[in-house]
């Protein structure tokens, strides 16, 4: 006999970004701008007390929701950055990542035929969970004159009304936008107004530039519809800890943790040792990244502009997400990837609306990202 | 952030960022950062510009020393005149007053141990205020100026991810 899939797994298409992977792995020249993770590793200080819990012999399983002291440094930090608090017992779900929060809110509050709005282009494994949870994708199309960040007209347009949630990442990946409060009031009217559950993925939340982030579950009458995704991959480079964390309401986390217990038990030890040090030791950390990635943000936006190359201005994240000069934006990556060596990832990856445009990440030293810029310069002047 | 401290805390990690790059980075215009300088340097914030250099990579040999400096003020001697007396010396790499179980702590750099020691000796120890020397010679360099010497610049990040 040979193993068959499931129909549900079977339906879902591997992973765009795979492809881009095979072909810049395959070369040893590469300067890559498709990296979706921080440069560099974690401060030393949650690192050594990710060491010293594992000296102190700290490897079993902690409470289903994450270690109490863990949950309410999450809780303090939150309430802090957010402007809303959530209670450190009952709202407040420890997971391996932010990731496993999102599938965790897509099988626990998604059911068969509900229909799940998602602002697109965004994340790849938004559309992938919510269809192994058995909802159906309505795409929310963002547009580049929007900067792509999501609005209550492309909610509108795409018949988000008859949706049961509303799934969106902000600031987002790949385009690296940000909704402005004025834009973040109308989405929020609009989930009140059609009576939607928002899933809200802000692990970017502390990468973010020209002012401060709103946090949707702020605003009035969105907390207690509100699920917030949270990690510590980005803010405090933690990608391969593996830790994030959901903030919501207690029947949504009670919910979410009914599956967590039986399928994860708990989010890793180790990196939660890691998450309290970083929580209360590491802002400066997280404060140096955010003035780097700014930095960056701007050396690329400026070069970018002198070649003609149209580029909404990124908030937040650290993806810029400019036109493919020419439009086709697989074949523009493909070339420059074979005759310039920079590895770049096409925007229809990312889903509706990516179509026509690269992303790329400026999660790499200022160095590497000009001889990255010389070479599409050259690439520019001389081969496209 | 002011705009000072913005184009501040670039050089402070590349002495060497031309105005146009820091204009860049920061979104200043670079007539507005050329003045940030001027003002920075002007106030005695900016002191001056030096390479970090690892000594154990130089062509020649340069040997350095910690030394603690315990010192006897009286009636007419202060700290700032002993320093005063000391910091001329061009061997002096850098002297500052600490709290401790010391009073100055100064950096001597030199050629070689015996023209360190004999610095020390000959114009430090005879200094009529100076009244103990406690020098320790400086082995091998991990961090200067906030550069980590021989740190491994291995990415191990997957080349495209989502």
């Amino acid at each position: 006999m040979t193993i068959e899939p499931s129909a549900r797994v079977d339906r879902v298409p591997p992973s765009g970004i795979r492809r881009f992977f095979e072909l810049a792995e395959a070369r040893d020249d590469v300067i890559s701008l498709g990296v979706g993770e921080p440069d560099g590793s974690a401060p030393w200080a949650a690192r050594e007390a990710a060491i010293s819990a594992l000296e102190r012999g700290r490897t079993s399983y902690t409470a289903n929701r994450g270690r109490a002291d863990l949950r309410e440094a999450i809780a303090t930090d939150s309430g802090q950055r957010r402007a809303v608090r959530h209670d450190p017992d009952e709202e407040v779900l420890v997971t391996a990542g932010a990731s496993e929060g999102i599938d965790l809110a897509c099988r626990a509050l998604v059911d068969p035929g509900d229909r799940v709005a998602i602002a697109q282009p965004t994340y790849v494994s938004y559309v992938p969970a919510v269809e192994f949870a058995g909802g159906e994708v309505c795409s929310v199309p963002t547009r580049p004159e929007d900067g792509f960040a999501l609005t209550r007209e492309a909610l509108a347009a795409a018949g988000a009304e008859t949706a049961d949630h509303l799934l969106y990442c902000d600031p987002n990946n790949p385009t690296g936008a940000r909704m402005t409060d004025d834009q973040l009031r109308g989405v929020a009217a609009f989930a009140r107004d059609h009576d939607l559950t928002v899933l809200a993925d802000e692990i970017y939340a502390e990468l973010v530039y020209d002012g401060d982030h709103t946090s949707i579950a702020s605003l009035p009458g969105m907390r207690d519809r509100t699920v917030v995704f949270d990690g510590f991959s980005k803010a405090y480079a933690m990608t391969g800890m593996r830790l994030g964390y959901a903030l919501a309401p207690p029947e949504a986390t009670t919910a979410m943790n009914r599956i967590h217990q039986y399928t994860m038990l708990s989010a890793p030890t180790t990196a939660q040792a890691a998450a309290i040090e970083a929580l209360e030791h590491c802002d400066d950390a997280t404060a140096d990244a955010r003035e780097r990635y700014e930095r960056r943000r701007n050396v690329l936006v400026a070069r970018l502009d002198e070649m003609g190359i149209d580029c909404p201005r990124p908030r937040g994240a650290f993806y810029a997400f400019p036109e493919a000069p020419g439009g086709d934006a697989a074949a523009f990556a493909e070339t420059l990837l074979e005759e310039a060596g920079v590895a770049v990832v096409p925007g229809d990856v990312f889903g509706l609306g990516g179509e026509g445009h690269l992303r790329v990440s400026y999660a790499t030293g200022l160095d590497t990202l000009r001889t990255a810029l010389d070479r599409l310069e050259r690439f520019l002047d001389e081969t496209w | 952030m002011t705009d000072r401290q913005r184009v501040l805390s670039i050089l402070e990690r590349d002495a060497r960022a031309t105005t146009a790059a820091i204009a860049r980075q920061t979104d200043l215009s670079e007539s507005a950062v050329e003045t940030a300088i001027t003002e920075l340097e002007a106030d005695g914030v900016i002191v001056g510009y030096r390479p970090v250099v690892d000594n154990d990579e130089r062509e020649t040999e340069r040997v350095r020393a910690v030394v603690e400096l315990d010192v006897r003020l009286d009636r007419e001697t202060g700290y700032g005149d002993v320093a005063d007396r000391i910091a001329s010396f061009p061997e002096v790499a850098a002297l500052r007053l600490v709290s401790g179980d010391y009073d100055l702590l100064l950096e001597v750099e030199g050629e070689s141990m015996s023209e360190v020691s004999s610095f020390v000796s000959e114009k430090v120890a005879r200094l009529s205020a100076v009244t103990n020397t406690v020098s320790h010679y400086v082995m091998d360099t991990h961090v200067e100026a906030g550069v980590v010497f021989d740190e491994p610049d291995d990415d191990d990040r997957r080349s495209v991810t989502p």
